[in-house]
């Protein structure tokens, strides 16, 4: 389904959404733009520039209750509850990168063996409405991840800025649905104007680079300490690019104990922690930054593709390397892997 | 385990057994009969204890699925779940989400000689597969046990040590690491009795678990003995959180500890990137 969207309208149908769905969408606030639960009267901020951090808390949030452990009367048994997720959600106004970056998670979250009921509920019950990239920033590098600015993959709508609205285009049934709102007009002919401006949108962003040898090369690379010492030289192992990426799953479950009862928490963790591998022993076997940071590299560009037919397990997004405040690079990195001799 | 892999059963302790001044031997049971009865595990596999409000953390089941009536794990106090588990008494109730990881290859050593070797607190995870085979006796041809720990007071599962170095159909020998009073059994590290013990390498697996100083010597001293690589078994610890291969704490490569192991051959271990 193709239909035309005036942004006026895109505002109004967010505003609407939100009656029954809770509606996540680009916000400036101080200066900085980010995905937060949209209000009727906010303003969106869909072009400045990408939000500095992801949607991915749609589908993954930063924490969220598993279990909470009911234990008022000490001789009564504790009771435990579920606590899966509720409700329905909408993102509007994501970049096709974030609404990708999910589905690195399905192979690791949906197996025949494991399903994680608090993602695949949250992700069947979240609408992405994207919106294509038209202009590329110099930290952007989709295109050599397998996907580009246009990408519909992991969306179930995709908006085209075509003058003061958005062609949009329903990727899924869910997104379809969406559409059938009466604020979306027929197309006309504008659909050609986005396909153009989509092909000049991909032309802007140059030669992908090509990452076919990382996954070998970043294992031959593995106990090359120099190497990766020189790789993480920069880093302060602050963990802001795993935080800021779409792809990141990782995490903690810890307890929060409130007296009478207590709950079970997950919450998003990072693999460049120190404490993050650190055994009950004592021993680490990620003791140093280098360590963790060859771990980080090597699990998107090398461990996850060979476990999950090749694919990269990055959305070429950038974000990691624009909010990294010691300006490290993992494209850097993993074309040093690459094109490293001994 | 149940539909949703972060929800765990009630459990009661039954019992608690003081090993040493910082291990302890925690017997339960699981609250639901029905979920108790159809409760199967393979020797080597692990569950995460609960103690609710504070933490979940990973030990080995070193029960055997021979014997039912109980799960039993131990448990070293190093940190805060631990030392919360350490104040548990009988009849108190936790959460256990098990049985989690892989498992000693119990069918394929069938027919086989066995060198158990096992130190300090990684004699547990050996015990479940020592127990399992003591249980089925006629399966396997010769066993031998070699148990150390520093000192007599801390080598754990004393109840049963008579009995292990009592029976004639295991070769059952303890030590310890200095001489100690009244202490009638080896005196000498783990990796340098092995070596006295001189086993066979011929149709025979060794099982090691214990501390990694310990271990990477029983691994010198059981290829100085003859031994294979695919011969050679061990159990991996890793810090772990969920335990269904998810959270992504305790790969080794492209390897999940607490899916595709704990238990590993050195055959195998030697093909991941090294990050023990």
């Amino acid at each position: 389904m193709e239909r035309f969207i005036t942004k006026e309208n895109l505002i109004r149908l967010a505003e609407e959404l939100t009656a029954t769905c809770r509606v996540l969408a680009p916000v400036a606030s101080c200066g900085t733009v980010t995905f937060r639960r949209f209000l009727p009267g906010m303003v969106l901020d869909m072009h400045s520039r990408m939000a500095a951090v992801s949607p991915k808390a749609a589908t993954f949030p930063q924490t969220e209750t598993l279990l909470t452990v009911k234990r008022e009367i000490p001789e009564k048994k504790p009771e435990i509850t579920e606590t899966l997720p509720e409700g329905k959600n909408v993102v509007i106004g994501c970049r096709p990168c974030g609404a990708r970056g999910k589905l690195i998670f399905n192979p690791v979250y949906e197996t025949d063996k494991t399903k994680d009921p608090y993602y695949i509920t949250r992700r069947d019950n979240t609408v992405f409405i994207s919106l294509a990239c038209d202009r590329p920033e110099t930290t952007c590098f989709c295109h050599s991840v397998g996907s580009g600015p246009a990408d519909a993959e992991g969306s179930d709508v995709l908006l085209t800025l075509v003058g003061e609205g958005y062609v949009a285009r329903s990727v899924t049934p869910a997104g379809e649905e969406v559409m059938k709102s009466s604020l979306f007009a027929d197309a006309g002919d504008k659909g050609k104007e986005a396909d153009a401006k989509n092909v000049r949108a991909r032309e802007l962003m140059g030669e992908a680079h090509d990452y076919a040898s990382a996954p070998a090369q970043l294992l031959a690379r593995f106990d090359d300490m120099d190497f990766w010492q020189a790789q993480s030289a920069k880093c302060i192992s602050c963990g802001a690019c795993t935080y800021m990426c779409p792809t990141c799953y990782c995490f903690n479950i810890t307890d929060d104990d409130l007296g009478l009862e207590s709950r079970r928490i997950r919450s998003w963790d990072n693999c460049m922690s120190h404490t993050f591998t650190l055994e009950g022993s004592g021993h680490n076997p990620r003791p140093t930054k280098a360590h963790r940071l060859k771990n980080r590299v090597g699990h998107k560009f090398s461990y996850y593709p060979d476990l999950h037919k090749g694919v990269i397990a990055c959305c070429g997004c950038g974000r990691c390397i624009k909010q990294c405040p010691a300006g490290v690079d993992i494209r850097q990195i993993v074309k040093a892997a690459q094109e490293y001799s001994e | 385990m149940n539909a949703n892999p972060y929800l765990p059963d009630m459990a009661t302790i039954v019992e608690v057994i003081q090993e040493t001044h910082n291990i302890k031997t925690f017997r339960i049971v699981i609250n639901n009969e029905e979920r108790m009865k159809e409760f199967t595990f393979r020797p080597g596999q692990v569950g995460q204890l609960s103690v609710f409000g504070v933490g979940e953390s990973t030990f080995v089941i070193n029960s055997s699925p021979t014997r039912k009536d109980y799960l039993q794990f131990s448990v070293m106090r190093v940190g805060e779940v631990t030392t919360r588990l350490h104040q548990l008494q009988p009849g108190d109730q936790i959460g256990v989400r098990a049985p989690l990881g892989n498992s000693f290859p119990v069918e394929d050593l069938k027919g086989k000689n066995i060198v158990f070797v096992g130190g300090g607190i990684g004699m547990a995870p050996l015990r479940t597969l020592f127990t399992y085979m003591l249980d089925n006796r006629k399966d396997y041809g010769d066993i031998t046990l070699l148990y150390g720990a520093r000192s007599p007071a801390d080598l754990t599962y004393k109840a049963e040590l008579p009995e292990w170095t009592e029976r004639k159909d295991v070769n059952t020998v303890l030590t310890i690491d200095n001489p100690s009073e009244g202490w009638e059994h080896k005196v000498g590290l783990i990796p340098n009795v092995l070596l006295e013990i001189n086993p066979s390498p011929k149709n025979t697996v060794a099982i090691t678990c214990g501390p990694p100083i310990m271990i990477k010597f029983t691994l010198q001293a059981l290829k100085k003995l003859g031994f294979e690589d695919e011969n050679i078994l061990t159990t991996l610890e890793k810090r772990m959180k969920c335990g269904v291969g998810i959270c992504g704490r305790c790969n080794i490569g492209t390897k999940y500890v607490c899916m595709d192991g704990p238990v590993f051959t050195y055959a195998q271990l030697k093909e991941l990137p090294s990050e023990l």
